[in-house]
């Protein structure tokens, strides 16, 4: 991994369009990178300005922009790795452009132990082809009874607190979790969803589910969990970041949260943002999801949340499944879809539609997440890590399952009509992906 | 024996009322009745479907639907197996697909299907080879049950269009509700759904029904009244605070019965809880038609087979 690369021969990218989402500035130019981390960028950087050995790539008026930081993918290890591997999901994230996954942990065993975090950082660094950051939960097991161990997990390296998709039910376990996270200044990231009120439910409640004769899931599951954890990041002082909200309801309470200056940020996925529950059409359970997918109108208010920069961060959500786990009736089937690889094509959509301009989508997708988790990445600037993708974002191409890098091949963009496909990516100045033209 | 033919049935399979038009449901009635005067017969039984294999396929038990549905085959000569599910193959763990793929090398020309899961019956017949009948899957739809419905209430008020029909109890899990809603609707019968909120939730005013909570207000007038059965483990306090509170407000009695138009006629897909949703002197009465819609199952479900024979291939 990163750290331990020896030092390489200097890499310009000249006849770029660099695309610097942490300043909105987009210019025509090239980009320099020396000992993995960016040297020099800017209009002046042409061929005949590099410097002695170095490599030159002429993008020919591609995008460079800085690699993507997916804050939610299940990397499948330990325990689950029939449904994905750490090789696997990081070759799928080099081949979509993300460049730091932020891994889920809810494997088997769960990352509640400081050597389940030196386990997933030895096994990215030794299999792994792009940054893999681990999670710890943020209670013993993922029970939601007992705190873990937020100091020991984080001096072993885990990045922040969550329990993945499992929900807090207990409202004194999330209070004395957010306190006591605050003593080390560790970010709490959590998934808002009150299971009593989800009960049997398996799509958003509305017309379609009762035509469907599916049990419906109401918005307010979603957001009275979202309204608790904000009262008592109040009464706490602690580092918020609800994981997925994907209702106008929540983005509400997050809005006039954040008016109020609380420290809590909140994410959406790739899915929510670009598909609504009419893609379920009959019975498709590869667009069975957690929390599902609502009305057009809802999707609506994600998006415009993502183009003002209420929703901060957009993550793939990542959750590989097994063919025999989706081909079931839709109430049984699991939910989860795989994202790693389409999540920037797919986000293009909202570019193409003129919902959302390029810098802000990628915004979204590496300089807020990475601004959240407190790293460098996620900016074109001299001396950040030179984690960098590049794209032509008109390139049309049809999404074939078959071509997946990741285990699992359950994406609800199947045979997707999408634009904007990755051509290649680096992780600190080192090649990790590059497509090969067809 | 037809007297005249009848359009074309344009489906390969039969999963749901949603899809059908007004002249394929017309149809299937036309065809039903003729069904009755085969089923009056000494000699009951025909050749439509000589040679062919139906298997019935039940995940969750039934008596009557699948009584029915095998004595329409039988009717129509085909040779009928049952196969019960629900205590062979799942059990075991195998998949609903791999019990289906297994079927359909087993050749049948038609597959009955009854799943707890709604969408299960769809499922299936993506990955089967011959014609698929769904039986009830989950809360979603229970064709054939709307269709026999359809017919009873046709033969004894000589038509639907302009009929009010309310439909009570447990409208919101009813797989038998929401395939009567959409086909009551498309033959022009105006719909209600009568039960307590939790039941009858005012949503589904989107299915374009009106809703009422209280049953001498949903019933005033109504032509028709369809009871539901409201299953054990939602009076327990889930659903309802118990059998004897949802008899007080909701149970077809005479004395709610009479908010109904006078010439109302009573209805109740089975099994009943006698005491629960409907009282026995209501069920046993002489607007009950609780009888005639287990004969007119047998006929319409004839019908159905031999509408999708048609598309059975011949070689």
């Amino acid at each position: 991994m990163p750290p331990s690369m020896p030092p390489h021969a200097p890499l310009l990218f000249v006849n770029a369009r660099l695309v610097d989402p942490a300043s909105g500035v987009e210019t025509r130019g090239g980009l320099l990178v020396l000992d993995g981390r960016i040297a020099d960028l800017g209009p002046a950087l042409i061929a005949q300005a590099a410097p002695q050995g170095a490599r030159i790539v002429d993008c020919a008026g591609d995008v460079l922009a800085p690699g993507l930081v997916d804050m939610q993918a299940f990397v499948g290890e330990p325990g689950a790795e029939h449904r994905e591997t750490i090789a696997t999901a990081t070759a799928a994230a080099a081949a979509g452009g993300v460049t730091t996954i932020v891994a889920a942990p809810g494997t088997s065993p769960p990352v509640d132990d400081p050597a389940v975090v030196d386990f997933v950082l030895r096994r990215a660094r030794d299999t792994g082809r792009v940054r893999v950051l681990p999670l710890a939960a943020l209670t013993k097991g993922r029970e939601g009874r007992e705190i873990s161990e937020f100091g020991l997990l984080r001096e072993a390296g885990a990045i922040a607190f969550c329990d993945g998709k499992r929900s807090l039910r207990n409202a004194q376990t999330m209070r004395r979790a957010l306190t006591y996270a605050r003593d080390f200044d560790a970010l709490v990231i959590h998934f808002p969803e009150d299971r009593d009120l989800v009960g049997e439910g398996v799509m958003n409640e509305g017309e379609l589910a009762m035509r469907l004769g599916l049990a419906g899931v109401p918005r307010e599951a979603e957001a009275i969990i979202v309204d608790r954890d904000l009262r008592l990041v109040q009464l706490t002082g602690a580092r918020y970041h609800a994981s997925i909200v994907a209702n106008g309801l929540s983005l509400a309470a997050l809005e006039e949260a954040k008016a109020r200056g609380l420290s809590v940020t909140c994410g959406t996925t790739i899915n929510h943002l670009t598909l609504n529950e009419n893609d379920i059409g009959d019975y498709r359970t590869f667009l069975k999801l957690r929390p599902p997918l609502r009305h057009e109108d809802e999707r609506r208010l994600l998006v415009e949340a993502v183009a003002n920069g209420l929703i901060d961060v957009i993550v793939s959500d990542h959750d590989p499944q097994d063919v025999e786990m989706k081909r079931m009736p839709f109430a049984e089937a699991e939910a989860g879809a795989v994202g790693l690889e389409t999540m920037l094509a797919a986000g293009l959509r909202l570019v193409h539609s003129g919902d959302v301009p390029l810098p802000t989508l990628l915004r979204a997708m590496s300089t807020r997440p990475a601004e959240i988790l407190r790293l460098e990445q996620g900016r074109l600037a001299k001396g950040a890590p030179a984690d960098l993708i590049r794209f032509d974002p008109d390139e049309p191409f049809v999404v074939d399952p078959a071509e997946l890098h990741s285990r699992c091949k359950n994406t609800p963009f199947d045979t997707a009509r999408l634009q904007g496909r990755v051509k290649s990516t680096f992780v600190a100045g080192q090649s990790v992906f590059e497509r090969r033209s067809d | 024996m037809p007297q005249k033919p009848h359009p074309v049935f344009p489906h390969r399979h039969l999963l749901g009322i949603e899809g059908l038009s007004r002249i394929d449901i017309v149809t299937l009635l036309d065809m039903a009745e003729e069904a009755i005067e085969v089923s009056r017969q000494v000699e009951k039984k025909r050749a439509t479907l000589r040679g062919r294999t139906q298997v019935n396929l039940f995940y969750e038990s039934s008596t009557r639907t699948q009584a029915s549905f095998e004595i329409a085959g039988k009717r129509l000569g085909a040779d009928v197996m049952n196969m019960s599910v629900a205590n062979s193959s799942e059990k075991k763990g195998e998949t609903l697909l791999d019990t289906a793929m297994t079927l359909n090398a087993m050749r049948p020309d038609i597959l009955v299907v009854r799943h707890a899961r709604a969408g299960a019956v769809h499922l299936l017949a993506r990955k089967v080879d011959c014609a698929v009948v769904n039986a009830g899957d989950g809360a979603h739809e229970h064709p054939t049950q709307a269709l026999l419905d359809a017919l009873t209430i046709r033969r004894h008020k000589g038509r639907i269009e302009g009929l009010t029909v309310a439909i009570c109890g447990d409208v919101l899990h009813s797989r038998v509700a929401r395939s009567n809603i959409i086909l009551l609707s498309a033959l022009g019968a105006r719909l209600r759904a009568v039960g307590p909120s939790t039941l009858a939730p005012d949503s589904l005013s989107r299915l374009g029904v009106e809703v009422f909570h209280d049953m001498r207000s949903g019933l005033a007038g109504a032509d028709i009244v369809m009871m539901l059965r409201l299953q054990r483990e939602r009076m327990n306090g889930a659903f309802v605070p118990s059998s004897r509170e949802y008899f007080h407000f909701f149970g077809l009695d005479e004395e709610k019965l009479a908010y109904a138009a006078p010439d109302a006629l009573v209805m109740h897909p089975g099994p009943m809880n006698r005491g629960v949703e409907i009282d026995s002197s209501v069920a046993d009465g002489a607007r009950s038609l609780i009888r005639d819609q287990v004969e007119m199952g047998v006929a319409v479900r004839m019908a159905v087979l031999e509408a999708l024979a048609q598309h059975l291939p011949n070689v």
